[in-house]
């Protein structure tokens, strides 16, 4: 039962386990659903799912998996469907001229069959998103009154969403932007850079202390307190994007999602090809929402250690003229900037997924180097060993 | 014997799929985990369903520095060896000294409890996976009194993060799952209906059309919610601020009265006030 609905959700990539699938069964068995397949969408989603970006994937695999089956669940609910649409439609209050348009798109199954097919286009079109069905009158589907952030028929009086339609609408779509892969390794070796310190209030009992300060008190209990140990290392993250860096967006988001979980204080900021007056932490606003790297500068202190993560693959000119930058006319040359940066953060290393046999034969990435000081570490398992011994060097 | 359904309260508006996930959650006796935009009523969640079901609630705030024993229960170590100094007779038996945790609390309930496990992702990477085996089996031993505890009702238990850590796959595999999207205009009319009954119909449709707009504004660092929302909506009433002065006079430049209830960092305001004025010239 359901067996291959399991095997789906796990091929398209949402970790689910014997238990989850067991468990499903189980309230299943318990009836905590009706027989509807909008509450049975909503009880596996309940059950299997753990993360809102694995929303995404559940409502297409849900889809695939489910679509022409909505008849096969028993319950006037499928069947009195079509009419509910109908009456509906009539509350809509269509003028004459909207009935016959459609009547002219062949009636209301041939209009959402055509959405259904628009829905599909749409995905493998853009990642833009649902909005285009319904904006500016050009679609047939806004022009009926439905809604423009998807077909809203099946709104029943309570106005509870009708799932039958939320999961081809996808409006998880945006929840789902890392991924989930074998990071353990990475975050081994980051571990490497813990720094335990004491600091904050003294509530945990120092032992050694106590005993030592009860002796000298004569046996009359002298209790000593120190503060709890916690992983005091802060971190700011520079990661390069786009270009020459497509081709190791894997192993970058590897180390993204290592360094997220492992580091309570890490600060990360997004550059392309090289470091110059502005950095940005969104890449859908890179253009509108830019943050002074002097204010990065000033905000985080010199106990931050400063990774930068990028290929350093460019033309030289992009490092040492001004207005090198491919993106924009900069004032002073990124060597400045880098410069800089290097001042501020004495502890500071460069991870560059291009292997290391190859940096010989990249002016841009010998260059770099020299900037660094050699600095410069490839992104793998070793070399991350390597750059965090860097870091944790006076 | 037949669960009792919760279906949301007088003052908790709950979705459909919420209330199948309580309910699922409820009827196999699995932890609920929550999670969701700051603000659309996680923490209250817990209280609802204890209110609805008739259930005492027992909560358990998370803090950075909070262990998965002091859940369970501590040993107070330290005034057991004052008291040994001052010739205490309490000091023979070492149950005088320890102390109950919340999870203990609600273990030893005499009817089935709700348990609160609020923010979970504040605490330490290995806080959740310090709680698999009570979570499970719903038991824990007590290693100074060598007494095992087991609870006598299984809780309902509802736990919330806010996305700080990611959580580790063993504790999500036990647990259920929802996501409390951000509600549609219509839901927000229903929640709104609920904590200001008898609103002006007009001033919560400008109310709520203002509120939307500013959601949509780029990057903010905390959009408004639903919490912000419902404040708002009480200075609004407090101060008799009339509908048309919500009303944009070019349908998207005018500044909300009172925005100080839903803006809450001064980055935020100082990029609002920017567009405004950018929108202004732009206009001109």
């Amino acid at each position: 039962m359901l067996v291959r609905f399991f095997m789906m959700l796990r091929e398209a990539g949402i970790p689910v386990s014997l238990g989850e699938y067991l468990a499903l069964l189980e309230a299943l068995k318990a009836r905590v659903a009706d027989t509807s397949v909008d509450d049975f969408y909503v009880l596996a989603r309940t059950v299997l799912v753990k993360d809102e970006r694995h929303y995404d994937r559940y409502d297409r695999v849900f889809a695939e998996h489910f679509r022409g089956l909505e008849a096969a669940f028993a319950g006037p609910d499928a069947a009195a469907l079509p009419e509910e649409w109908l009456r509906k439609l009539a509350e809509l209050t269509l003028g004459p001229e909207e009935r016959a348009r459609i009547e002219a798109m062949g009636g209301l199954e041939k209009l959402m069959e055509a959405l259904r097919e628009r829905l599909r286009d749409q995905e493998s079109r853009h990642q833009g998103g649902n909005k285009w069905i319904g904006t500016a009158g050009r679609s047939p589907f806004g022009a009926y009154g439905y809604n423009p952030e998807g077909v809203r028929i099946g709104q029943d009086a309570s106005r509870q969403r009708r799932a039958v339609k939320v999961w081809d609408k996808r409006e998880f779509r945006n929840l789902d932007d890392t991924l989930e892969l074998g990071t353990r390794n990475i975050k081994l070796a980051l571990r490497r850079l813990r720094r335990f310190a004491r600091e904050g209030a003294a509530e945990e009992l120092d032992l050694g202390g106590t005993i030592d300060a009860t002796a000298r008190n004569a046996g009359w209990l002298d209790l000593k307190l120190v503060p709890e140990r916690h992983n005091a290392i802060k971190v700011l993250l520079f990661l390069d994007v786009g270009g020459s860096m497509d081709d190791h967006v894997r192993v970058c988001q590897e180390l993204f999602t290592a360094a997220r979980t492992e580091f309570k204080h890490l600060e990360y900021y997004y550059f392309h090809n090289f470091v110059y007056e502005t950095v940005w932490k969104d890449n859908r606003r890179r253009h509108a929402e830019r943050i002074p790297l002097l204010e990065v500068m000033r905000t985080y202190g010199p106990d931050y250690r400063l990774v930068f993560v990028g290929d350093a693959t460019m033309g030289p000119y992009e490092i040492v003229q001004a207005g090198g930058s491919i993106e924009h006319w900069n004032e002073e040359p990124g060597a400045a900037w880098m410069a800089r940066l290097q001042r501020a953060y004495p502890r500071h290393a460069w991870l560059n997924p291009e292997p290391e046999e190859r940096w010989e034969h990249v002016s841009s990435i010998g260059l770099c180097r020299r900037l660094l000081e050699g600095r410069m570490y490839p992104l793998t398992l070793a070399g991350i060993d390597r750059a965090t011994r860097a870091l944790n060097a006076r | 014997m037949s669960n009792p359904r919760f279906t949301g309260t007088e003052r908790y508006v709950a979705t459909g799929d919420l209330t199948m996930a309580v309910n699922a959650a409820v009827t196999l006796g699995r932890p609920l985990l929550i999670k969701g935009e700051p603000g659309t009523g996680k923490t209250q969640l817990a209280e609802e369903i204890a209110l609805s079901l008739g259930r005492p609630l027992y909560e358990w705030h998370v803090k950075s520095t909070t262990k998965a024993q002091q859940g369970l229960y501590e040993y107070d170590a330290v005034s057991r060896l004052r008291d040994s100094q001052l010739g205490d007779e309490r000091v023979r038996d070492i149950s005088n000294y320890i102390v109950k945790g919340r999870l203990w609390e609600a273990f030893i309930c005499d009817e089935q409890p709700v348990l609160l496990i609020d923010e979970i992702d504040k605490a330490d990477i290995e806080f959740p996976n310090d709680l698999l085996r009570e979570l499970d089996r719903m038991e824990f031993y007590v290693y100074e009194t060598h007494e095992l505890v087991r609870a006598l009702h299984r809780p309902i238990i509802v736990i919330t993060s806010n996305n700080e850590k990611e959580l580790p796959d063993a504790f999500l595999r036990r647990c259920f799952f929802h996501y409390i999207r951000f509600p549609d205009a219509a839901t927000m009319e229903q929640i709104v209906d609920v904590h200001f009954p008898g609103l002006k119909q007009e001033l919560l449709k400008e109310a709520l059309e203002a509120f939307y707009r500013l959601r949509e504004v780029p990057g903010l660092k905390k959009k408004p919610s639903t919490s912000e929302l419902l404040d708002w909506l009480k200075l609004l009433l407090a101060e008799d601020i009339p509908p048309e002065a919500l009303r944009a006079a070019d349908g998207k430049s005018a500044i909300p009265p009172l925005y100080g209830a839903l803006l809450k960092n001064e980055q935020d305001v100082h990029l609002f006030e920017q567009l405004l004025f950018m929108n202004r010239r732009a206009g001109r």
